[in-house]
């Protein structure tokens, strides 16, 4: 029954992962850019919600739909104010840029809510246990609704890569934007839709990642965004199932890693898997490489 | 008036000055070829008539409207379309995908008939139809780029060395198709490195070196020159 607990664990801690991941993986496909403040869109996201629905007492469901939009915005403004205007610029720019807004987020919050912990209350408090074999493995309603929203989530994003015209145009520009604009195309309104996505994504992982584990900080966001920007270059960044199973497998190793081994390993053996992934296969697990013909 | 009309214009790539004042003209249901070696600015000036680049100095006037400060993916509502060099088609989008982004600033149901027309005129691609574009032969791939480039149903059609690269036997194909465009009306302005085919094609032709248009006539009389014959068509 323990393993099998973990395993379920593993999943769900892997969901927020996955879930955090797509963000990190279609911006990069898109923009081509490591938007490291992505990490803590998702605590800004954990803190509009517990605002919403434990200072003023509203319906959580609300609190995370205040908190989608907040954070949708907030992507949009980031992308707007800090990186497009780098359009041009080095990648190491852009980067060294991203990590200053990631310190701006985490120190504004530090700023408005201070730097002791919220405890926060999870969005299902209240919903039923999931009971299996008379009761000797018990699954937490958080568990379940998060790995039901990373799977709703995952086929909602395929889906809408696939079968939309805005999804369609996104992988254009993702392939190659000169190509993209000829088609006329809007590069950079397109970019703005995958950082709103990402970002709204990012505050439903907020609101899931503080339910199950419900210590809420400035820095809440940042390990959970560096582990999953691994899972995303573990699943092979740019590929949307690449992400969710990149997340998947992250979440399960950690838990199995914090289980077997140790808590103080657990973290340097999921790097150190990925590492190792990357050695073999530099692309990542799905990461795709079509060679082009002359 | 010109249909097109590009006046001295200058482009660089940083401090690289790479059209160094050209112009010339495109009239309405003209093929007109710009021949030149490699390097010569052919793909830059096909490349700023698009809008991916922006000029320093000098105009772009189309049907008496300047494009200069058009961004790109506002040129092809003009009825513009630029089939690139290099083809770049998106290699991990399906063919059908392809052609729906090439009518990216139209409706869906004028694609549809569009996507129609563009199968009859290259019934090999509809074959392929759910096969994605990286999967295609180079022929194949070359004939995307332009059903693509069609999709926005251009009345300018721009084409960067469309046979680059491809068999004797599928270049014909393309100047075949060429041809065919022409007669339905369209307008084209080609590049090709094969100025002898170019020549046969076109009704005039500018010589472009080192960012300078350092000789222009129609077509066949500069076929007949003796420097052209020199320098481009192997003597
Ligand atoms: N992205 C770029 N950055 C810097 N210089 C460039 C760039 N693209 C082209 N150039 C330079 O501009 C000049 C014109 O290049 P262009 O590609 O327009 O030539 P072309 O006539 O199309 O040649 P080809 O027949 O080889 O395609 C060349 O000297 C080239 O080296
Ligand atoms: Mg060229």
């Amino acid at each position: 029954m323990g393993f099998l607990e973990n395993l379920i664990n593993g999943v769900s801690l892997g969901s927020v992962y996955a879930i955090i991941a797509l963000g990190y993986t279609m911006v990069y496909g898109i923009a081509r850019m490591l938007n490291f403040a992505h990490g803590d869109v998702i605590m800004v996201g954990g803190y509009v919600s517990f605002v919403i629905a434990s200072s003023m007492g509203l319906n959580p469901l609300f609190g995370i739909l205040v908190a989608v939009i907040v954070c949708t915005a907030l992507g949009i403004t980031i992308e707007k104010v800090a990186y497009k205007p780098l359009r041009q610029s080095a990648s190491l720019t852009v980067l060294i840029t991203a990590i200053g807004v990631s310190y701006l987020l985490q120190n504004t919050a530090l700023l408005i809510w201070g730097a002791n912990p919220k405890v926060y209350t999870s969005v299902v408090a209240g919903w039923p246990q999931l009971q299996l074999f008379d009761g000797q493995l018990i699954i937490s309603a958080e568990t379940v609704v998060t790995i039901c929203a990373c799977a709703v989530i995952m086929i909602a994003m395929v889906t809408f890569i696939h079968r939309t015209k805005i999804g369609k145009a996104m992988r254009a520009v993702s392939e190659d934007p000169g190509a993209a604009r000829l088609m006329g195309i809007n590069v950079d309104s397109t970019i703005s839709i995958t950082f709103a996505i990402g970002s709204g994504l990012a505050a439903i992982a907020g609101v899931l990642l503080c339910s199950s584990y419900p210590t809420l900080m400035p820095t809440t966001g940042a390990m959970p965004g560096i582990k999953a920007f691994t899972a995303a270059v573990f699943g092979g960044i740019g590929s949307i199932p690449g992400a969710v199973l990149g997340g998947i497998l992250l979440g399960i190793i950690e838990i199995f890693a914090k289980a077997y081994i140790g808590t103080q390993f657990s973290d340097a053996i999921v790097f150190a898997v990925l590492i190792i992934v990357l050695l073999i296969k530099p692309s990542g697990l799905l990461g795709k490489y079509v060679p082009e013909k002359v | 008036m010109a249909m097109l009309s590009v006046e001295d214009l200058n482009v660089y790539y940083g401090s690289i000055h790479a059209l160094k004042g050209i112009s010339f003209d495109v009239n309405e249901g003209e093929i007109v070829t710009l021949i030149g070696a490699n390097g010569a600015g052919k793909s830059t000036t096909l490349n700023t008539i698009a809008g991916l680049l922006r000029p320093r100095t000098g105009d772009i006037a189309y049907e008496g409207e300047s494009l200069v400060h058009v961004p790109a993916h506002k040129v092809v509502e003009k009825a513009i379309a630029l089939c690139p060099e290099g083809r770049r088609i998106f290699l991990n989008m399906t063919v059908r995908e392809n052609l729906e982004m090439g009518a990216f600033s139209r409706g869906g149901d004028a694609a549809d008939e569009t996507m129609e027309k563009v199968f009859q005129r290259f019934p090999r691609l509809k074959e392929r139809i759910n096969q994605s574009g990286g999967t295609l032969s180079g022929g194949e791939q070359q004939m995307l780029a332009m059903g693509r480039a069609l999709m926005s149903q251009p009345r300018l059609l721009m084409l960067d060395e469309p046979s680059m690269g491809l068999a004797p036997i599928l270049v014909d194909e393309i100047f075949d198709i060429i041809k065919s465009l022409h007669e339905t009306g369209t307008t084209i302005l080609l590049v090709e490195q094969n100025a002898r085919m170019a020549l046969k094609v076109a009704d005039r032709a500018y010589v472009l070196e080192t960012g300078n248009v350092t000789m222009s006539g129609s077509a066949d009389a500069l076929a007949e020159d003796d420097r052209v014959r020199q320098a481009y068509l192997g003597g």
